[in-house]
């Protein structure tokens, strides 16, 4: 799973959807690794002009991957080719291979299993 | 033609296998009207950044829809930049998917480099690419409002029952063959899980639309509210044409258009893929 995938994931639980706290999803005991991408800078430039900018930057952190920009870069900053190679890294050359993605909100725990993460619910929760 | 993408890793023990639907879904995608339609909306009007469209493929058994358009993506939308996601209930599924689609765009840009410099404007042009596919109850961990492309070939046939969909790991219960590896099965427990996946992709409860109605409900909440559209396929037996009006019924501009057709017979059209999008 590419760590850009948590950009476009919240917590599967119904009374979550609108929570603030149910995003991002948060990474523990996380096992990274890196598999090569080509770089390609503008299609790291379309894919920053679509994200959910704090959402990444707070990932990044909690990932202790501090190099990203506090705020969305735009205009000259996207000429930058350390920062788009930076992103490129993040974004679609590192996988997540094993851990659990957490709901701020509710606490739930999504299991991260040799690349897939699974949001099937508890019955209870459904 | 455009190629349709490989599925020989597969194993259709479990996951539906490219049928007569899928390759309906193939042909729409890619038909002139179709792909200009899509053109029209996804092509960048400047050279300036313009966002990557996420395409989601939910229940993707094999995945060779999402692999067909995020690895044509150049013919389909005019662009090079499509981030492929997928979501099924059936792990295996996931991991056949994530294959799928890597293994489509890799041939597909091994093919246009064999082309020559005929597209030299294109040389350095990228290649989208297969994000994750996670296991997941259609649309639940999606993130509102962040899917352009939506693409379901739903369980479509009318049964009598819709099969209980698979909850996370609980060990205590009777459905405890499904956290199993086909390995450690006997004969009858593999086949009774085989079985039920089978059933999953298939079986649609009530006039075949119980599936289908619930990620109709999902939509107006998961589609990118400016250029989002799904395309779902339905058979005769879900009546297309009143699931349409339902569709126009929501309001706020919703639009419920047939684009594909699997052909008529005795006067009905089998198969069709309605295109869903908000104008």
């Amino acid at each position: 799973m590419k760590l850009l995938t948590v950009n476009f994931l919240t917590c599967a639980v119904k009374t979550c959807k609108g929570s603030p706290a149910a995003f991002p999803l948060h990474f523990r005991d996380v096992e990274l690794e890196l598999h090569d991408v080509e770089f390609q800078p503008d299609f790291i430039r379309n894919i920053i002009t679509r994200v959910d900018w704090e959402g990444l930057h707070k990932m990044a952190n909690e990932l202790n991957f501090p190099t990203i920009p506090e705020v969305k870069p735009d205009g000259e900053a996207l000429q930058s080719e350390q920062l788009l190679r930076d992103l490129h890294r993040l974004l679609l050359e590192t996988q997540v291979a094993e851990g659990r993605l957490i709901c701020g909100n509710c606490g739930h725990e999504y299991m991260v299993k040799e690349g897939i993460a699974n949001f099937l619910l508890p019955s209870h929760l459904v | 033609m455009l190629p349709t993408p490989d599925t020989s890793h597969v194993p259709f023990d479990t996951i539906y296998e490219p049928s007569e639907d899928s390759y309906l879904f193939l042909d729409t995608l890619s038909s002139n009207s179709e792909s200009a339609w899509l053109r029209s909306r996804f092509t960048s009007p400047s050279p300036s950044p313009s966002p990557s469209p996420l395409a989601v493929e939910v229940g993707c058994g094999s995945g060779v829809v999402l692999a067909f358009l995020t690895a044509n993506s150049q013919h389909i939308l005019g662009r090079r930049d499509v981030l492929a996601l997928a979501t099924d209930v059936n792990r295996d599924a996931c991991i056949a998917t994530q294959k799928t689609v890597t293994k489509a765009v890799h041939e597909r840009q091994s093919t246009q480099q064999d082309d020559g410099p005929s597209d030299a404007q294109n040389e350095k042009a990228s290649t989208s690419i297969c994000l994750s596919a996670v296991t997941a109850n259609l649309c639940t961990p999606l993130r509102p409002g962040t899917v352009d492309i939506l693409l379901f070939n739903p369980p479509y046939v009318p049964t009598e029952e819709l099969p209980t969909l698979p909850s996370s790991t609980q060990p205590s219960t009777s459905s405890s063959y499904l956290e199993s590896s086909s390995k450690e099965l006997s004969r009858s427990a593999k086949f009774e899980r085989d079985s039920y996946y089978l059933s999953l992709t298939y079986a649609g409860g009530q006039d075949g639309m119980e599936t289908t109605e619930r990620l109709l409900d999902a939509i107006p909440e998961v589609l990118d509210p400016d250029r989002g559209v799904a395309y779902v396929l339905l058979c005769k037996q879900n009546r297309p044409e009143e699931v349409k009006e339902r569709i126009r019924g929501w309001g706020g501009g919703w639009r419920a258009e047939t684009v594909g057709n699997s052909g008529v017979q005795a006067g009905w059209e089998k198969l069709v893929i309605v295109r869903i999008w908000r104008v």
